[in-house]
């Protein structure tokens, strides 16, 4: 559809789109930062990939290991 | 021989004004029509409204850009990184080759993982699409696809689906039967249309919807069992190459990136674009959500990995390093957000510290361009795909 727009048309969409988003509303970003970092303080205790899972228990360190069904 | 062309101009009675001048014959709508000089400015003039031109229109739009960088930056006391100084630095990162999936004849294209953790779903250029159990290697089904160059596919969250996509402009729903024997093909439903390639596809929260991406520069929400096109999604200037579905928790946006170097925010009931990012200095080929639906991140040609936070409007982090000068053409998060990896046109995988902005590791193996990556349902490990022909488990 983008390429059958002539410039004019596709000039006048961008322009009805930054109309709305000005007026937006936005948070600081101090805020926003913040709750970023403690939601994942909060769920990085779960992650597999930073706390790291035990040979035994993960299905992809041994080959031909312990296959969970 | 001979090839010149002639214009053979016609002097007559205008169709317009009825005056006696040259004409220049032109077509409107397929019929012909002749027109004097000046009545086809005229013409040509009619669509404008009162004062307005190509040029008022983009000085318009350059300043409301203003304004809105404007208003943006307001809001921007600080950075990131800056908030997460106080956060524990991660411990040394090792992570290798887990499994090798052999056995697609061209570059892998896409993949996807299953629900349960443990099947994948890969599409080549060969046009093949193949189901994988990543735990033994085994191949457990594989589709021909009509078309080559398979750019999309995506697993049902019952798992028992795959749709898949590319230059035959459509995306197609195969489901999975468990007899080895069954021919998929002929199972195969055509649910999305577009007028050009597809770029990317996912399902919604059921089997029944689907949300595809296309090269015709729109996104489209279909119902699976009907073909119906339920939404489609108009706002970017060019090719769209990716889209990520908002976490189930966080409701019914989606984010889409393309060609055109924007990244749009979209809500899938209203159709509406409501937020977009235009930071990047060329395509974005790869978008993802957070894992708390907050922000997003993107990858680009640019060689640039950036994040997105949705709540402030604005681009909060760019992960880059002056070593790397190949474009990501690929990035996903690990299952809390602190890590985001990043395939690369240069063969490696780079893993970011999303919250401090600094790279925690480098993967190499692939022995071509890394075109997909995809955490885990669980976050155990992570796949990537290549033009290697191969897809790699790292854990």
């Amino acid at each position: 559809m983008a390429r059958d727009m002539s410039d004019k048309d596709i000039l006048k969409m961008e322009l009805e789109q930054l109309q709305k988003e000005v007026k937006n509303t936005r948070e600081p970003v101090s805020k926003t930062a913040k709750e970023i970092c403690e939601w994942v303080e909060a769920q990085a205790a779960e992650d597999p990939l930073i706390k790291g899972v035990p040979e035994d228990k993960n299905p992809f360190k041994e080959k031909g290991g312990c296959i969970i069904t | 021989m001979c090839d010149q062309t002639f214009l053979a101009i016609t002097f007559g009675p205008c169709d317009n004004c009825t005056q006696n001048k040259p004409l220049m014959n032109i077509y409107l709508k397929n019929e012909p029509i002749n027109y004097c000089s000046l009545c086809v400015e005229l013409m040509a003039c009619q669509a404008l409204a009162k004062g307005e031109t190509i040029n008022t229109l983009k000085a318009e739009s350059e300043s409301l850009k203003a304004k809105l960088e404007e208003e943006r930056a307001k809001l921007h006391d600080v950075e990131l990184h800056q908030v997460a100084e106080k956060m524990e630095a991660l411990g040394q990162f090792v992570m290798k080759t887990r499994r090798t999936l052999k056995g697609h004849g061209n570059k892998v294209l896409c993949m996807d993982w299953c629900r349960d953790k443990r099947r994948i779903v890969s599409s080549s250029q060969d046009g093949k699409v193949i189901v994988w159990d990543a735990y033994t290697t085994n191949k457990e089904h594989a589709v021909t696809m009509p078309c080559t160059w398979v750019m999309a596919c995506a697993y049902a969250p019952s798992g028992c689906a795959v749709a898949c996509g590319g230059l035959d402009n459509k995306c197609s729903v195969y489901p999975l039967s468990l007899d080895k024997n069954e021919n998929l093909s002929s199972k195969k439903k055509s649910v999305a249309m577009h007028t050009n390639y597809l770029s990317s596809c996912s399902f919604t929260n059921s089997d029944m919807q689907i949300l595809t991406s296309s090269g015709d520069g729109t996104c489209a929400l279909w119902d699976v069992e009907s073909g119906q096109l339920l939404q489609s999604f108009h706002g970017h200037s060019a090719d769209v190459l990716t889209l990520d579905l908002a976490p189930s928790e966080t409701g019914n946006t989606f984010v889409s990136g393309g060609c055109d170097k924007k990244a749009n925010v979209w809500d899938m009931r209203s159709g509406q674009n409501v937020q977009s990012f235009e930071t990047h200095e060329s395509d974005i080929n790869s978008v993802k959500y957070y894992p708390s639906g907050d922000a997003f991140a993107s990858g680009s040609d640019d060689a640039t990995c950036r994040l997105f936070d949705l709540r402030a409007d604005r681009e909060v982090a760019i992960y880059s390093k002056e070593s790397i000068i190949f474009g990501a053409s690929s990035v996903d998060f690990s299952l809390s957000g602190r890590l985001l990896f990043a395939g690369h046109n240069d063969y490696t995988i780079n893993v970011w510290d999303v919250l401090k902005g600094t790279r925690v590791a480098i993967l190499f193996g692939h022995e071509n361009r890394v075109s997909t990556v995809r955490v885990s349902p669980d976050g155990t490990a992570f796949c990537s795909g290549s033009w290697d022909n191969t897809l790699r488990i790292w854990a």
